[in-house]
């Protein structure tokens, strides 16, 4: 075992991660651990663009923006957030543009935009082009645009290194971050990081579903640390399903082509968002474009021999404007379906997409031990926090915007309490949880497979707790969850080696995805109303009387060592808006 | 506007023909035997799927110890470069019907870095080349409080190389680099391109000179590999080229 001691410690290297390491490494001490090479992460996978209200091609302003995100999350966002998020979206795309991101450009040479869903003009009256893009490879540009500038900045990376376990301390009755521990890819070495502040950006958790636009690697890793030490996971049930995932696979088709102009269409090439959003249509917010193709489907609607999907058409679109708006997703439908998106409509369904829950932060990005007691030493920003900025359902752009906002505000935020803090001191035999959680899945000889849980889990997740839920298909999955909690203390791995042994890392991650499955499902069964991307068949209308709160659920375990989820409310934070019925 | 034809797409889609597939793989693991070798596996697979879907496949039920990088699977993070049936190439976008898959297919780690374990290669020195050719926008003078103008001409000059993910299939795949792991290689190259052409940079001549070095631009023989490889479509090779002449003319 080999100790760190570093005045900063970033978890993941995604956008939120090197966003916040650039501003942290310029004030302190820092270290970035990242269980991928930094250019691997999934912010490199966001397509559509970043929205700020800039206003360079039509007439915008950051409160429409504030309105639109706050609309489109259902009103279950915390507004001082949203306006956060809003007014220093416009800095936050300069920046970038600063640091050297290519976006495209307009005639006059300014930073072109384009038209997303739930993005409007004075408060829905039409859609507004307000998302900032590079081609549809925006998130790519990001990640690589913030790699480069860490490169500048001199950031230390450890590369394949997999944080496993939060080391929390109690100093006189609170409870402080003291580090990090760490677990080698290269070596299977343990490392325990000790560090004044500690900042969680390890992105998503949708790897719990089948069809998912996510990464292998999306395992919620932070949230399942975080989780297991007594913090609170928010709005857990919140999970966004993007209405064009490509058939099947899943892979993300950006929203950016219904921006361009593309629509979708049921077997009879009808143009069904009309019936469901006669405004914004095929730009209504994603949650309702998602519902509505589902309800295409099961109406009978669904294209192909079963019936399963609809269609992306963008075949009316001039191909110069495909080859110059859409270059990447065009191509993943010749590389995947073999299809010719200029001739033929592309066969989509909804994709598992983003979670709008997380570890909750305050503005700083300081994380939360409960309503309101700040962790000190402890910061989280990005998917794997909850702002609130997103609420129940986020509108597209506002996540790549969101990690760049929030990024910057956890790594200034971060690095200044380290600065002034001193060192906590670590707890007795800090690695023991992650040597003994290694050493036993190493040792084991159990029968179960790690694969053969993991489908299971995914396909449970996919039939039950998808875009339509009810309480039985919920109880079905938390029955189905703890059967797997409880096979998967019976696992076993193959390979017993220390180098690269990503057989291991499979199994750790499975566990991960298996603590926040029941999250997720216990605190959407509890959640007895549809609200943005939580939607309840057997309770179909928003309960603004009994539900207008925020979810926070934490670990509870009993004396006799068994572990059951508890869940508590928390106030949204309301300032200029009330809530409306929502419309698009 | 025409109605799309909505029938199209299924007519061959509807069968699922799972067909066996021999994948032979190059494994290496040190703990075991300073010895690589290869090993075969029978799997049964739709040959509309990946080979990655296939590795998957081999690793969760046959032998997990099987070890490669991946993560996106979609071709945009980079992580899955390897040499399939002698060419660098994406698992995650090679479908296993563009291949022959009457034939093993075969899978080993790309080639010029130090293989770790089975498809997995030490990537510092790639990274190192990147980093030694300041991949990062440099300007002088004050900052202006918007964003910098360009014009979309002058966008659409480096758009190509702002496309690289750093995956590694084009530096491993030449040559040159083979033969002598001094040479900064394609992607190094690619991503001073990116700069050098980008109206908004100043500083281009520090990075030809970098490249001017005798690892640097020069010893590249356009035998094209690195353009062949690209999982990108990056003309990887026109974009040495471009710099080779901008270092004659001290244009671009």
């Amino acid at each position: 075992m080999k100790i760190h001691k570093y005045d900063t410690v970033i978890v993941g290297a995604g956008g939120a991660g090197m966003r916040a390491a650039i501003e942290a490494t310029k004030r302190s001490r820092t270290a970035v651990l990242t269980k991928l090479y930094p250019t691997r992460s999934h912010t490199g996978a966001a397509q559509g663009g970043m929205a700020a209200a800039l206003a360079n091609v039509e007439e915008d302003n950051w409160e429409w923006h504030t309105f639109d995100t706050v609309k489109g999350g259902d009103y279950l966002v915390d507004q001082d957030a949203a306006e956060i998020l809003a007014k220093e979206a416009i800095d936050a795309v300069l920046d970038l543009e600063k640091m050297g991101l290519p976006f495209n450009r307009t005639p006059d040479g300014t930073i072109d935009q384009r038209r997303f869903g739930g993005h409007s003009r004075n408060h829905g009256e039409a859609p507004v082009r307000r998302s900032c893009y590079a081609a549809d490879r925006t998130g790519h540009m990001i990640l690589q645009t913030l790699y480069q500038n860490c490169v500048k900045e001199g950031v230390e990376f450890f590369n394949e290194f997999y944080v496993l376990d939060q080391l929390i301390t109690e100093v006189d009755g609170v409870k402080k971050s003291a580090g990090v521990v760490a677990y080698e890819l290269a070596t299977g070495e343990i490392h325990v990081f000790q560090a004044k502040a500690v900042i969680y950006a390890s992105g998503g958790t949708g790897k719990f579903f089948k069809v998912t636009s996510n990464a292998h690697t999306l395992t919620g890793d932070g949230q399942a640390a975080c989780y297991r030490r007594g913090l609170p996971l928010e709005d857990m049930e919140f999970f966004q399903f993007h209405p064009t995932g490509i058939w099947r696979m899943g892979i993300l088709l950006t929203e950016g082509a219904r921006g361009e102009g593309g629509i979708l269409r049921n077997k009879d090439g009808e143009r069904f968002m009309e019936k469901y959003a006669p405004v914004m249509k095929d730009l209504a917010s994603r949650d309702v474009v998602s519902r509505s193709i589902y309800t295409e489907i099961r109406e009978g609607r669904g294209c192909g021999p079963e019936g399963d999907h609809v269609y992306l058409d963008l075949t009316h679109l001039p191909p110069e404007q495909l080859d110059a708006k859409l270059p990447d997703i065009t191509e993943f439908a010749r590389t995947y379906l073999g299809i010719e998106p200029y001739t033929d409509p592309i066969p989509i369904q909804p994709t598992a997409h983003y979670a709008m829950g997380g570890i909750p932060t305050n503005v700083e990005g300081e994380v939360l031990s409960d309503n309101t007691t700040v962790v000190p030493g402890l910061y989280a920003a990005g998917e794997v926090a909850c702002v609130s900025v997103h609420g129940a359902n986020r509108l597209g752009t506002n996540s790549l915007l969101d990690i760049n906002v929030f990024g910057k505000r956890a790594g200034i935020a971060a690095a200044e309490y380290s600065a002034k803090a001193d060192y906590v001191e670590l707890p007795e035999d800090p690695a023991s949880f992650v040597r003994e959680q290694v050493e036993r899945l190493r040792n084991s000889t159990g029968s179960e497979r790690v694969s053969v849980l993991r489908k299971e889990l995914q396909e449970t997740m996919d039939a039950n707790v998808m875009v339509f839920r009810t309480e039985q298909t919920i109880k079905t999955a938390v029955e189905k969850i703890a059967e797997l909690r409880e096979r998967y203390r019976n696992v076993s791995i193959q390979d017993k080696g220390k180098r690269f042994n990503t057989d291991l890392l499979e199994a750790i991650e499975l566990g991960n995805l298996l603590d926040l499955a029941e999250v997720m499902a216990v605190s959407a069964l509890a959640r007895k109303e549809s609200r943005g991307g939580h939607y309840r068949e057997d309770y179909p209308n928003r309960d603004d009387v009994n539900f207008m709160r925020h979810t926070m659920a934490y670990r509870e375990v009993g004396a006799d060592g068994s572990e059951t989820v508890r869940l508590d409310y928390k106030p949204v934070v309301q300032t200029r808006y009330q809530p409306m019925e929502r419309k698009y | 506007m025409a109605t799309p034809v909505l029938d199209k797409v299924e007519a061959d889609s509807a069968a699922s023909p799972y067909i066996t597939v021999t994948f032979r793989i190059r494994r290496f693991n040190p703990e075991i035997s300073d010895e690589a070798q290869w090993q075969d596996f029978q799997i049964e697979i739709d040959p509309k799927e990946r080979v990655l879907d296939g590795l998957h496949k081999i690793k969760w039920d046959v032998d997990g110890s099987l070890t490669f990088r991946r993560s996106c699977a979609h071709g945009i993070c980079g992580s899955d470069a390897m040499r399939i049936n002698g060419k660098n190439r994406l698992a995650c976008k090679t479908l296993i019907k563009d291949i022959n898959p009457e034939k093993p297919i075969t899978v080993e780690a790309i080639k010029g870095l130090t293989v770790l374990k089975d498809l997995v290669v030490d990537m510092e020195p790639f990274f190192q080349a990147y980093r030694d050719v300041m991949p990062f926008l440099i300007t002088k003078g004050n900052e202006p409080t918007r964003e910098r103008l360009q014009s979309a001409e002058d966008r659409e000059r480096f758009d190509d190389t702002t496309k690289c993910i750093l995956c590694a299939a084009c530096t491993s795949s030449c040559p040159v680099f083979w033969n002598d792991g001094q040479y900064f290689g394609p992607a190094a190259i690619v991503n001073a391109h990116r700069f050098i052409f980008d109206s908004r940079d100043e500083a281009g001549e520090q990075r030809l000179e970098i490249l001017n070095d005798k690892d640097g631009v020069w010893r590249c023989r356009t035998t094209f590999n690195c353009t062949d490889a690209c999982p990108r479509g990056i003309e990887v090779t026109k974009a040495i080229q471009e710099v080779k002449r901008a270092l004659i003319t001290r244009r671009y």
